[in-house]
């Protein structure tokens, strides 16, 4: 990653005729650089995606790789490649015809398209795969060839829309991480796109978090979760308790800021409903008379709690949000 | 020795009781079996006994009304029916018209199918019902009304004329079913042509055609096989000039014994069935479906 800008949404608007879409959207995205947009659905994230890939045209303002407005190319004139979340890959053809495809059109030499075929498939692990159909194939496996046949075509930014969501959740760990390992190797652009936020703060160099059509905050996946700037970002990024103050606003504390004793005192009193066991931590579910309060303690401390206990809290760190 | 002995009486209840009598059948089978299999041997002949019937008649010099099995075999109705001035032109016109009314109806249609399955715009619907129309009025009526107007403009009795009663039919087959079949391509794997370099025209013949082949191949079959089965509007339109294997099947059924109208019908079924046979990987349940949904 460095400092040159390789993709600018300037000012972009986008609206349907049902009044949905996206609104001012100022984004930069730096060479190298993995950056995710995350929301819920109906957001305007893949609005936003599908814009830059040029399958939508937008409303108003900019879009430019390298400085040079790509708004009116057509998608197939574009220097971006897309992964699309399922059916990616044509199915009357095999692997190795559905990576030749990009290459032929752009009129590489046989010999050439060979051998980016074969580095593309040693790429993501799936040598061997040449002559299979993808109706043959896991859907895992099926999206790997789908980021190799995007890769080998050396795009100035590589789009990806919820390439993951439609596998399981082991298969999915492992290809973030391999994702993560190819992007950072090949110094590659990517805008990828997610509704789910663990994937967001495992990929990212940077997180757009977007609601209703605007970004609600940018930063580093720490930045973010330390620092969410909004009622609905402290709420949309990791595990957040929300306590009414009585005064209009609301009190955030997250479950690991919170710490538990035994007896009576702390800013809060309650009694333990739930105990669970997450491996090196438990989680806890108390009763206050501000609600339910989830909070995470050390595995050790796991006999000291007993579902009916009393027990004191103290917050370490706060926010405050206004009440949507 | 032991089991030689078993053996020896195997043999000998095999000899005693006959296994083909409706007694053994039974035991072997059991009551339910025996009840479904005669069922299906039932509908079999239901079926396929006139299809046989009519194979036999063909293959019969001689044959007697009353009698099974005709006295005398051999190709002498296919040597009278072939030798027959009309015949062997009507099976060609046949053909070709079945020819002209597919392909036309295909370069006509197939685009036509993909924009009514890919673009939403006002009357889609109504367009897609249209076809039906066709087929929803007594043919003998329109093909009347198409005649007035084909006197006025002279199509009467011209090549083209019957052309376009064929292609009537064949254009409803090419509409609804390909509708279906480019529907079910989905768009991403479009996009994903477009994204990786091709053109829209080039993202056509390369993806979304190749994926819709299958359906369009049925639905070809089905405009081929109608055409080739198209008689009345023929025979209105077309006579005397043009006469196809079902228009002369008229007068074979009324001038001739059984045993000629047999040839002549298995003349005009082989065809059918082999196409059906060569594209029996194309027909499914699952492709006729997809064409006729309003989507």
């Amino acid at each position: 990653m460095d400092d040159t800008i390789k993709l600018s949404v300037i000012n972009m608007t986008k609206l349907y005729s049902n009044g949905d879409g996206v609104k001012n959207v100022d984004l930069d995205v730096h060479t190298g650089e993995l950056v995710t947009l995350l929301g819920p659905s109906g957001c305007g994230k893949t609005t936003i995606l599908r814009t830059i890939g040029g399958f939508i045209d937008l409303t108003d303002g900019d879009i430019t790789i390298d400085g040079k407005s790509i708004i009116t190319l057509p998608p197939e004139k574009r220097p971006t490649s897309m992964v699309f979340q399922s059916y990616n890959l044509w199915p009357h053809m095999t692997v190795h015809d559905n990576l030749e495809f990009g290459l032929k059109l752009r009129k590489i030499p046989k010999d050439i398209r060979e051998q980016k075929i074969a580095e593309g498939l040693s790429l993501v692990k799936m040598n061997g795969f040449e002559k299979k159909y993808p109706g043959q194939m896991s859907g895992g496996q099926q999206q790997r060839i789908a980021i190799a046949r995007s890769l080998i075509l050396e795009p100035e930014v590589l789009l990806l829309d919820e390439p993951f969501s439609a596998l399981d959740a082991k298969i999915r760990m492992e290809m973030r991480e391999e994702l993560r390992k190819i992007q950072t190797d090949l110094n590659i652009t990517v805008i990828f796109v997610t509704h789910d936020q663990e994937e967001a703060m495992m990929l990212s160099d940077r997180i757009v978090v977007m609601s209703k059509g605007h970004i609600e905050q940018q930063g580093t996946p720490r930045q973010i979760y330390d620092n969410p700037v909004s009622r609905f970002v402290a709420g949309f990024i990791g595990e957040m308790n929300f306590l009414d103050d009585g005064t209009g606003k609301q009190i955030a504390v997250r479950p690991e800021h919170i710490s538990v004793t035994k007896g009576e005192g702390g800013i809060l009193s309650g009694t333990v409903r739930t105990v669970m066991m997450l491996g090196h931590y438990l989680e806890m579910t108390l009763d206050t008379d501000k609600g339910l309060v989830k909070v995470y303690i050390n595995s050790d401390q796991a006999d000291e709690f007993e579902k009916g206990d009393k027990v004191a809290l103290n917050f370490d760190h706060t926010y405050s949000y206004n009440k949507e | 020795m032991e089991e030689n002995k078993t053996a020896n009486d195997t043999m000998q209840t095999e000899r005693t009781v006959n296994p083909y009598s409706a007694k053994a059948v039974r035991r072997a089978l059991g009551r339910k079996r025996t009840g479904e299999l005669l069922i299906l041997f039932v509908f079999m002949l239901f079926f396929y006994g006139p299809l046989i019937h009519a194979f036999m008649l063909a293959f019969a010099n001689v044959y007697q009304a009353g009698d099974i099995i005709p006295s005398e075999w051999g190709f002498h109705w296919w040597s009278y029916i072939l030798k027959q001035q009309n015949i062997p032109r009507s099976i060609l016109n046949s053909f070709l018209f079945a020819f002209c009314s597919t392909g036309l109806s295909m370069l006509i249609c197939i685009p036509a199918a993909y924009v009514l399955a890919r673009f939403k715009f006002k009357g889609r619907k109504l367009i897609m019902f249209s076809f039906l129309i066709g087929n929803a009025f007594p043919k003998i009526g329109m093909y009347t009304a198409i005649g007035i107007i084909y006197y006025k403009i002279g199509l009467m009795g011209t090549f083209f004329g019957v052309l376009l009663i064929h292609m009537l039919g064949t254009t409803m087959e090419m509409i609804w079913l390909p509708a279906g079949s480019f529907r079910s391509v989905p768009k991403h794997q479009e996009e994903a042509a477009r994204d990786a370099g091709a053109g829209p025209v080039r993202t056509f013949f390369s993806v979304t055609l190749p994926i819709a082949w299958p359906g369009i191949v049925v639905a070809a079959m089905h405009a081929f096989i109608g055409s080739l089965g198209e008689s009345v509007g023929t025979l209105l339109v077309g006579l005397p000039q043009w006469r196809t294997m079902m228009t002369e099947m008229y007068g074979v059924i009324l001038d001739f014994p059984a045993t000629a109208g047999a040839v002549f019908a298995i003349i005009i079924v082989v065809p059918n069935m082999l196409l059906l046979w060569i594209m029996r990987k194309y027909v499914s349940a699952d492709t006729m479906a997809k064409g006729f949904k309003m989507g």
